[in-house]
């Protein structure tokens, strides 16, 4: 084997293992802490109080599992948009395009039961909302040149304004009587984790991935720019549709799933770079594992640093992202005047 | 040195036109290149140089005109396979993550990889020979953001060297480089087109880029102005048409011009 390949071997088995105590320490932790050793227990179905095993399985591990789905979702969209964007401040959130899949998913909810759509419809619509903004971005965007940071920003605000107030303005126009939970969806929170939803992020997720990993190699040569990499022979239209739809289908089934959690796209991936390098055909899976890995921990702290009381993931998530993205954006300007 | 009228163009360019937006850029260009041979493409900023290489790699499309590679129209080319064929070297490269340099040299072994594109040991070694063909073996594990522009540069002709083409296309390949690297990288694309490769290579640095040219073509506004051997297409008259600026050329020991620009030459007159 090359090298590379071990190199990238090891690193993915690392991450699966951080991946594994993260999943331990959710497991163990909450109201009432159960040692690791019952939890082992739990899940091997060893002999285990049945109260116990019930916390285990079908309280933790739904919970947990969503937030591996939403996490990796997430984390390998925002690597999916910085490369196509050519700009390390993209992520879904920041993008607008989580509100977008938002605004697809509070449509059906809100109005969908006027004609016979239940929540099953809801992924699928948010997944429309996604694709929508991301093609509009896009457009914005034009064909050639790497989206400036001010324009990034810009579109990003004015699509996350529109999508929150469109979202506000539905859910108080249909009357939803779980308006407050319409709030904590505006957050973000992993709080719906039944199975069927699980099951819909997780099939959405390795859907995405599919599309994402036989296209990781081009997309190496697009962060060089689109004409340098049709010249080395990538056809840049097709990475280009495929990889939207990809990320359109993780960013809609987490959003359906979980509503705006933001930042969790711009902090792994940025973490990760620094860690494995730039090489997108290890970014990707490493950005699966880790970003399965950071929403776990980070459900874990919301679900326990107070006790009795729940925060919404998306507050922690978005207290650790608000101020590296500050951080990068003012690099990323230095950099634009500097050259 | 250049091949015999008989010889097939390997990459031919026939009246050519080419709008940007409401401007014309290329006005009638004619321009072939046969094997073993390197051309040198001069002429004013906004003359078209650097359209005319971006038609001959398909970075955009022609208004008007044919253009044929190995005698095959280049639009019947898939991008990967015109990849193999023809390589390109940019002015420069937008660069928003920090890939080491021998990353982007593999880059070049796109065309010739697999669907899910691993290079194999043999990809590794051709990366390795073109990084050594330039001189940069020893920067491979640098981050390329790291480098000065003239070891960009070279990394940039490494990763086409990497592409094994039959046709490279240089965009002002010498701008950044100090006179060693200057002589070090003509010297490479001269070896290339003895092997029997072609080159096109837009310089403003004439004296130099025509020693290493075994023709230069002088466009101006869209059109070629001038071509044939350096000794007659580098003479002032044609400086002052093209360039508008009066220069002095004089003749090395070897018979090549060596031009040196006095000052802007009083109203332009007609090409």
């Amino acid at each position: 084997m090359r090298p590379t390949l071990v190199r990238w071997t090891g690193v993915l088995v690392v991450l699966v293992i951080v991946l594994a105590l993260a999943l331990g320490l959710a497991l163990a932790s909450g109201p009432s802490a159960i040692a690791l050793s019952q939890v082992l227990a739990a899940l091997s179905g060893g002999e285990v109080e049945p109260a116990t095993a019930d916390i285990v399985l079908r309280v933790r591990l739904p919970r947990a599992a969503l937030a591996m789905g939403v996490g990796a979702s997430l984390s390998v969209s925002g690597v999916l948009f910085q490369a196509l964007l050519r700009n390390p401040l993209a992520d879904p959130y920041v993008l607008g395009v989580s509100g977008g899949a938002a605004l697809g998913g509070i449509v059906v909810l809100s109005l969908g039961a006027g004609v016979g759509l239940g929540y099953q419809a809801v992924p699928p619509a948010a997944f429309v909302g996604a694709v929508a903004t991301a093609v509009l971005l896009f457009a914005v965007a034009g064909g050639r040149g790497r989206l400036s940071a001010t324009h990034l920003l810009l579109t990003g605000v004015v699509f996350n304004a529109f999508a929150s107030a469109a979202i506000v303005f539905l859910a108080s126009l249909s009357g939803l009587s779980e308006g407050a939970s319409i709030f904590l969806w505006l957050i973000g929170n992993l709080s719906a984790a039944r199975v069927d939803v699980v099951g819909w992020v997780v099939a959405f997720l390795f859907l995405g991935l599919a599309c994402a990993m036989p296209l990781a190699r081009g997309l190496n040569l697009l962060t060089l720019g689109e004409e340098s990499a049709q010249q080395l022979g990538v056809d840049v239209e097709k990475h280009k549709r495929v990889l939207l739809g990809g990320t359109s289908l993780m960013v809609g089934a987490a959003v359906a799933a979980a509503g705006l959690i933001g930042f969790v796209g711009l902090i792994v991936p940025h973490g990760l770079r620094l860690m494995v390098g730039p090489d997108h055909r290890l970014l990707i899976p490493s950005s699966a594992l880790a970003g399965a890995a950071f929403l776990v921990v980070c459900d874990t702290a919301a679900r326990t640093l107070f006790d009795g009381r729940e925060l919404p993931v998306g507050a922690i998530t978005a207290l650790v992202g608000g101020p590296l993205f500050l951080w990068l954006l003012r690099r990323d300007l230095r950099q634009s005047f500097a050259s | 040195m250049s091949a015999g009228p008989a010889a097939d163009p390997a990459l031919e360019l026939r009246g050519v036109e080419v709008a940007l937006g409401r401007r014309r850029v290329l006005r009638g260009l004619d321009l072939a290149l046969r094997e073993e041979e390197v051309v040198l493409l001069a002429g004013s900023n906004g003359a078209g140089k650097t359209t005319a290489l971006r038609v001959a790699s398909r970075s955009i499309e022609v208004t008007r005109g044919e253009v044929e590679l190995g005698g095959r129209p280049l639009a019947a080319y898939s991008r990967a396979e015109l990849a193999r064929a023809l390589a390109v070297v940019p002015q420069e490269t937008s660069l928003a993550f920090a890939f080491r340099v021998e990353e982007v040299v593999l880059m070049g072994r796109t065309p010739h990889l697999g669907t899910f594109g691993f290079e194999s040991q043999r990809d590794v070694e051709i990366a390795h020979r073109a990084m050594r063909t330039v001189g940069i073996e020893a920067l491979a594990q640098r981050p390329m953001n790291q480098l000065s522009g003239g070891e960009r540069q070279l990394a940039l002709v490494a990763r086409a060297l990497a592409q094994e083409p039959r046709v490279l296309l240089l965009d002002e390949p010498t701008a950044h480089l100090d006179l060693r690297h200057r002589v070090a990288l003509l010297s490479v694309v001269r070896a290339f087109a003895d092997a029997g490769g072609c080159v096109l290579m837009v310089s403003h640095d004439l004296t130099l880029a025509a020693r290493h040219s075994d023709r230069v073509v002088l466009l101006a506004e869209g059109r070629v102005a001038a071509e044939g051997p350096a000794v007659q297409v580098l003479v002032p008259e044609h400086l002052r048409a093209v360039f508008g600026v009066d220069a002095e050329v004089v003749e090395d020991a070897g018979g090549m011009p060596i031009v040196l620009p006095r000052r802007s030459a009083s109203p332009r007159s007609g090409v």
